[in-house]
């Protein structure tokens, strides 16, 4: 193939090694040992991909939801900062993880969320995390120098703002309450969980647009 | 609170880079068994405390561009943290 297409280069580590056939060494022992549990009785195809269509239904949506209620209900984002997850569960949404801390952003006060040890990331709410949350780089740097991380993301954080910087590196996990738009009287509730993003969420982005 | 360096092997939560390092508990988290023990399919362990700890970021990597009072917020165990007197440039 001419390589003559313009498109970006991943930058940062593949998550899976393919070789040359195409084959993904993790994914052939994982088929190997579902094919031996399959046979033995233990499992059946329907339940693995039960299990598949379940890990991968919370997004993004789910976590706006949240937001735009904090923002338009003070007394929900009372509860949803003293017990994010007791608050979470409020709005119907299955909560698998321990405890989840919701930190507020505020004109002199932003936070972001890494983990510097895997890829732990409030799933229940915000679905699978991008390949860039899970990469050696984003989980070294966003500790050690994470306001340039967020320049290269595009924040360029005032001086005058505290940065928090939370490592889920054990039981908790994170998610970051945006500040509202300043406009938030004048739009819906579907307006406003549109406009929030998960990089808002995780905090590598700031102002709601 | 200092954090300790146990020289434990296994599945350990405590990054390297927080190891030794001085801070302040910022929030109590409440007890969980301890990820060191589960790892290993011990799951009848004594639950451990868990806090939030906050450390100046410019004590942690004073090399690197921050301001005066960003932090850096992680969970320890309790039974990585050692009581220290007051200092004032803590978090």
């Amino acid at each position: 193939m001419p390589h003559d297409h313009d498109h970006d280069h991943e930058e940062h580590e593949a998550l899976v090694i393919e070789d040359e056939a195409g084959n993904i060494e993790a994914q052939i022992i994982v088929d190997a040992l579902q094919e031996v549990l399959i046979r033995k009785g233990l499992l059946t195809a329907q339940e693995v991909t039960a299990a598949i269509a379940k890990l991968e239904s919370p997004g993004i949506h789910l976590g706006a939801k949240v937001v735009a209620k904090a923002w338009t209900d003070p007394s929900y984002k009372q509860r949803l900062l003293e017990d994010g997850r007791a608050a979470v569960q409020e709005l119907d949404i299955p909560v698998t993880e321990a405890r989840i801390i919701v930190v507020e952003n505020t004109a002199t006060r932003h936070n972001l969320i890494t983990c510097t040890l895997c890829s732990c990331y409030p799933r229940s709410i915000l679905g699978q995390p991008p390949s860039w949350y899970i990469s050696k780089a984003y989980r070294a740097r966003s500790v050690r120098e994470p306001r340039r991380v967020l320049a290269e993301f595009g924040l360029d954080l005032s001086m005058d703002v505290q940065l928090d910087v939370h490592d889920s590196n054990a039981d908790m996990r994170y998610l970051v309450l945006p500040e509202p738009p300043t406009d938030l009287q004048m739009r819906t509730a579907a307006e406003l969980e549109a406009a929030i993003t998960r990089d808002h969420l995780i905090g590598v982005a700031r102002d709601v647009a | 609170m200092r954090v300790l360096a146990l020289c434990k092997q296994g599945h350990v939560r405590i990054p390297h880079y927080i190891r030794r390092q001085t801070g302040r508990v910022v929030n109590y988290c409440g007890t969980y068994l301890n990820p060191e023990d589960l790892a290993v399919g011990n799951t009848g362990g004594k639950a451990v405390d868990l806090y939030r700890v906050a450390f100046a970021q410019t004590a942690l990597w004073p090399d690197e561009h921050h301001a005066p009072q960003d932090r850096l917020i992680i969970e320890i165990y309790d039974h990585w943290l050692a009581p220290i007197p007051e200092t004032p440039n803590a978090p």
